[in-house]
């Protein structure tokens, strides 16, 4: 679609949502809920930049998500700073870690960038643990600013911080994708070696792929402090977020920037309801599960599946 | 500060479970080093490997002989597991790269899941004769429990050495790896035998399995922390090189026991994965890799 | 869809959820009086949770066959954290926005609880906390009524390390868990130490998941301190007695153990049997105290935890969380409200009965008078369950005014004492 459609959709879609975080007949629950799948709508859209548009996958989202979080509670504890400053503050540190993460593994093949990232979360992890000032393994309670802006409450303005925050990842994903950045990356996809060949430099678009990447995973993960009044290593670490972040969007489909979302819109929703009523091993059962389906059946994921259905219906 | 006693009392520990350590990354070895799959399952299988020993030393099997059932059971898995990757990615051979580690990542959660639906979050051990109590050498205590895994894991190595550089197959698997078309040529169909290599890399993994429940309590997610100790091993000995393992397993067990003793138990998860990511930044090729 | 999400896993389920309700009860019109929580009834403290929860049904049980609160019938929301704080706030979230729950219980434990004191604070909302410790430091909400036998960690580290001075300690080895509990109870300790003239041998902090203590074990070993503190929840107090039993203290260690939880579970002595010799650990109640109405309670607990499969004994916590429910009972019969503010009010100025004796709450919503004793286990045999049930499996050496027995040191002595 045009850019001039885009950005009518997309600010009607704001638009909608804000409406809804100021109505009052609406339960809190489902704000509560709702930051968690356009938190995912992020974390898919932003592991789908390196991992759908350029083949490398990310085992590591939780580190990057975590490194958001920390910078966060480091930036409020010590200057109390203002949510955006924090979120800010956690996209800049996140990239930082994307582009040195990239330098260290991205001239390796794939799956020693895959290994190298899940070391990182472990690293990290033991890193957080042992740091006394962010709480350590023991965590730390937070207490929220009272500021609200024009909101009733503090889950109603970070539901519409949220989905500022997905409507901004996509964009940037949709950037990628039309740019020379997409075409580079796709080319590395098909065929790194004929790529490097025909001239595109392949380091330096793999580094600032997986800088974006890193970066919107860790403004996802910048509110979470905020979200929870309380953050610990265990949690924000957990392994659980890499296996959501890549299913997403390749059950959604990969090759375009609307295949996440589709993945964790659908996903993220069928998980909370999973949550409300039956349990919460049962969500990284059917994500896994969908995951090897589709891997194995669908590889092109939904998107896939429509375009064959509509080339069947002619 | 650290007196010479429990520095080397710490290095014994250390090289016990080192030697543990090589024999658990043994089938990986096979699986990622020399066949090249991108077997991140590996570390979820081990722990499966381990709920069923404990499932089966409920009815008071020895968990030594459980492991020993376990293999054959662990040889038709690894050979579905192989087969069915073959026929989906390695064949098609579009886009395995992303594809094949997904869905063998997808296996690990999967089973990870099932094991907690299954048996629950908590802790599970098995006991036996040779569990609580150690040998004791002058001052120094060395857990029974370790000596046990040390034993079988330096069997197990030596048996895989002596299969990979004296049998037919053996040698076809280190082959196969190297160069596929000269293999072919020599009459063994490729396939057979990756398929036949990734049999005996899941059945190893299943009597450690048996070894890890033996040495300390096992829970679903701790296939998570394995996943750096065993690519830690694989990479650091090399693609492709059996002996290598056993050194790599040693070096990584001695230095997580040094760290434990000296910086403590909390940053003894790091040294796996720190040692991993040193490897693959300054020399990827690993120790004894090709 | 409430048939749905009620969802209490773990070992005996069935028997958790079974309510036997008197045929012919008659209600007064209006809604049940719901109560909501979650429960660690699977992972680290679940052994523990399943206890305490039949504790608590025990009580809604009884309140309903006199008739409920304030006319009303009494339902019990509980659903399984996994002893993971990670899940509380969801888990509680769901409770005060959906399941519009009147009154909240907290889980069992602090390391669950922590997570949620920022958020009923926030919503202005009445906690009853369930044997957490110092959770409530920081945050400070003042609506927290925590139900536990101690008060801060002088009370109870300073009996221990008491002792430990006088059977000629002088130095102190200390190592725990780096979970909320564990942090706060070791930090209590490491200060007293300070003020009360020993020397510090070893201190060493562990991860929550740590599995093998033999590098601690050799450590203290080896730093040859007099006294042996530790802070630590159940699969950890399991897996440091296996180890102290594999490798050794040495001769010199007077008095071990302190905060290790778990050991007051009914499944981990049984489970442990003679490991648990010498060990001298803190305790909320062992047979031959005397509370009023407890051992009756104590009669009727077993009858259903045998039945749900769960921890026969019942001593640590069932008694306490049925304690809740009596505090709960009197604070709404006499402010005759469920308004959250005045059921606070009336729990901070009076003192509540319940069958683990008379209750006040300080200021900080912690006990004001501790109730902690510290026990050392003597003459444990393996595999039997019926020979806790007789004092002196457990002997009381501190408090003065509930000693059973003086302890005995040093510590390898005391293991092999009958």
């Amino acid at each position: 679609m045009t850019s001039m459609k885009y950005a009518a959709y997309s600010s009607l879609l704001l638009l909608g949502l804000l409406t809804l975080s100021i109505m009052s007949g609406v339960n809190e629950y489902f704000f509560f809920a709702g930051f968690v799948v356009l938190q995912f709508v992020v974390l898919a859209t932003a592991w789908n930049i390196l991992g759908g548009y350029a083949g490398y996958v990310n085992f590591g989202v939780p580190a990057f998500i975590a490194v958001g979080a920390y910078t966060a509670v480091v930036l409020f504890k010590s200057i109390s700073a203002p949510l955006l400053v924090q979120i800010v503050g956690g996209g800049i540190l996140a990239g930082a870690l994307g582009l040195g993460v990239g330098l260290l593994t991205l001239k390796l093949r794939g799956i020693f960038f895959s290994i190298a990232t899940v070391a990182v979360v472990f690293i990290l992890e033991t890193l957080v643990n042992n740091w006394r000032y962010v709480g350590g393994a023991t965590g730390l309670q937070l207490t929220r600013p009272a500021d609200l802006w024009f909101f009733d409450s503090y889950v109603r303005m970070l539901f519409f911080v949220m989905a500022v925050l997905a409507v901004f990842s996509v964009t940037v994903a949709r950037y990628v994708q039309d740019s020379f950045l997409g075409r580079g990356l796709r080319a590395v996809r098909d065929s790194e070696e004929a790529a490097e060949c025909s001239g595109v430099p392949t380091l330096k678009i793999k580094l600032i792929a997986c800088t974006i990447s890193g970066a919107l995973m860790g403004i996802a993960g910048a509110p979470m402090p905020m979200y929870l009044s309380y953050i610990e290593p265990l949690s924000t670490f957990n392994l659980s977020y890499s296996i959501y972040a890549l299913g997403m969007p390749i059950i959604g489909g990969t090759s375009h920037w609307i295949g996440p979302v589709i993945g964790a819109l659908l996903l993220a929703t069928l998980q909370q309801i999973v949550t409300v009523t039956v349990s919460n091993e049962l969500n990284v059962l059917i994500v896994g599960v969908l995951l090897v389906l589709f891997v194995v059946i669908a590889p092109e994921g939904i998107l896939g599946l429509v375009k064959k259905w509509k080339q069947s219906s002619k | 500060m650290f007196s010479v006693d429990l520095i080397f009392e710490a290095v014994l520990f250390g090289i016990l479970l080192g030697c543990f350590y090589a024999a658990v990354s043994l089938g990986l070895s096979v699986a990622f080093g020399l066949l090249d799959v991108p077997y991140v399952a590996h570390p979820a299988l081990l722990i499966l490997g381990s709920y069923f020993t404990y499932a089966l030393c409920q009815t008071g099997i020895d968990p030594i002989l459980c492991g020993l059932l376990l293999m054959p059971v662990f040889y038709l898995i690894g050979i579905a597991f192989y087969r069915f990757y073959y026929e989906t990615f390695e064949k098609r051979s579009t886009d395995t790269g992303v594809r094949g580690l997904a869905f063998f990542f997808g296996m690990a959660f999967i089973i990870e899941v099932c094991l907690i639906l299954v048996f629950g979050v908590d802790q599970r051990t098995v006991s036996a004769s040779y569990i609580g109590s150690s040998l004791e050498i002058g001052d120094y205590r060395l857990p029974y429990r370790m000596l046990v895994a040390f034993v079988i894991a330096l069997s197990l190595t030596f048996v895989m050495t002596i299969y990979f550089s004296k049998t037919f197959n053996g040698r076809a698997i280190k082959a196969v790896g190297q160069d596929e078309g000269a293999l072919r040529l020599m009459g063994a169909n490729p396939v057979k035998i990756k398929q036949l290599a990734f049999g005996i890399a899941t059945a190893v993994n299943g009597l450690a399995g048996a070894m890890l429940i033996i040495v300390g309590p096992v829970e679903p997610a701790m296939d998570r922390i394995y996943i750096g100790r065993t690519f830690c091993v694989v990479v650091l000995a090399g693609l492709g090189s059996m002996s290598g393992t056993l050194v790599a397993g040693l070096v990584l067990g001695i230095a997580e026991s040094i760290v434990m003793m000296t910086l403590g138990p909390s940053w003894a998860p790091a040294v796996s994965f720190g040692l991993l990511l040193l490897m693959l930044g300054a020399r990827p090729q690993g120790l004894f890799g090709r | 869809m409430d048939k749905m999400r009620r969802k209490v896993i773990g070992a005996g389920g069935a028997g958790l959820l079974a309510s036997s309700l008197p045929s012919g009860m008659a209600f007064a019109q209006g809604a049940p009086v719901k109560i909501g929580m979650s429960m660690p009834l699977t992972g680290g403290l679940g052994a523990g949770g399943q206890a305490a929860l039949i504790g608590l049904r025990l009580w809604v049980d009884d309140i309903n066959a006199k008739g409920g609160l304030l006319g009303r019938k009494v339902e019990l929301l509980v659903f399984d954290d996994q002893s993971n704080g990670a899940n509380t706030p969801g888990i509680y979230t769901k409770l005060i926005d959906v399941d519009k729950v009147d009154l909240l219980i907290a889980p069992y434990g602090t390391n669950p609880t922590a997570p949620i004191i920022p958020m009923v604070k926030e919503r202005g909302l009445l906690l009853m906390g369930n044997f957490s410790f110092q959770v409530n430091a920081k945050v400070q909400h003042d609506m927290w009524f925590n139900n536990a036998p101690w008060g801060d960690a002088k009370s109870w580290s300073e009996g221990f390390l008491e002792l430990g001075k006088r059977a000629g300690a002088k130095s102190v080895a200390i190592f725990a868990a780096e979970g909320e509990f564990q942090q706060n109870l070791a930090n209590g300790a490491r200060e007293l130490i300070k003020t009360s003239g020993l020397t510090v041998a070893y201190d060493q902090n562990y991860p929550g998941n740590n599995t093998d203590f033999s590098s601690i074990i050799r450590a203290v070993r080896a730093s040859k301190a007099e006294a042996v503190f530790v802070a630590c929840y159940p699969n950890e107090s399991v897996a440091i007695m296996r180890s102290v039993n594999e490798i050794g203290l040495g001769p010199q260690v007077q008095v071990f153990g302190g905060g290790m939880v778990g050991l007051g579970f009914g499944p981990v002595m049984h489970g442990l049997g003679s490991l648990l010799n010498g060990v001298l650990n803190f305790n909320s109640y062992v047979p031959g105290m005397k509370y009023p109405g407890i051992e009756d309670f104590l009669k009727r607990y077993s009858e259903r935890a045998l039945e749900a499969k769960v921890d026969r004994l019942g001593y640590y916590l069932p008694p306490y969380n049925y304690a809740i429910g009596q505090m709960i009972e009197q604070a709404v019969n006499a402010t005759k409200s469920l308004d959250h503010k005045r059921l606070a009010d009336y729990l901070r100025k009076n003192e509540m009965k319940t069958i683990v004796g008379p209750i006040n709450f300080d200021k900080n919503g912690e006990r004001a008078k501790p109730a902690l004793i510290q026990a050392q286990f003597r003459n444990i045999k393996d595999n039997d369950w019926d020979q806790f049930k007789t004092p002196g499996k457990q002997v009381v050496v501190w408090p003065t005014a509930e000693k059973q027995g003086d302890v005995i040191t040093p510590f390898d002595k005391a293991r092999k004492a009958t």
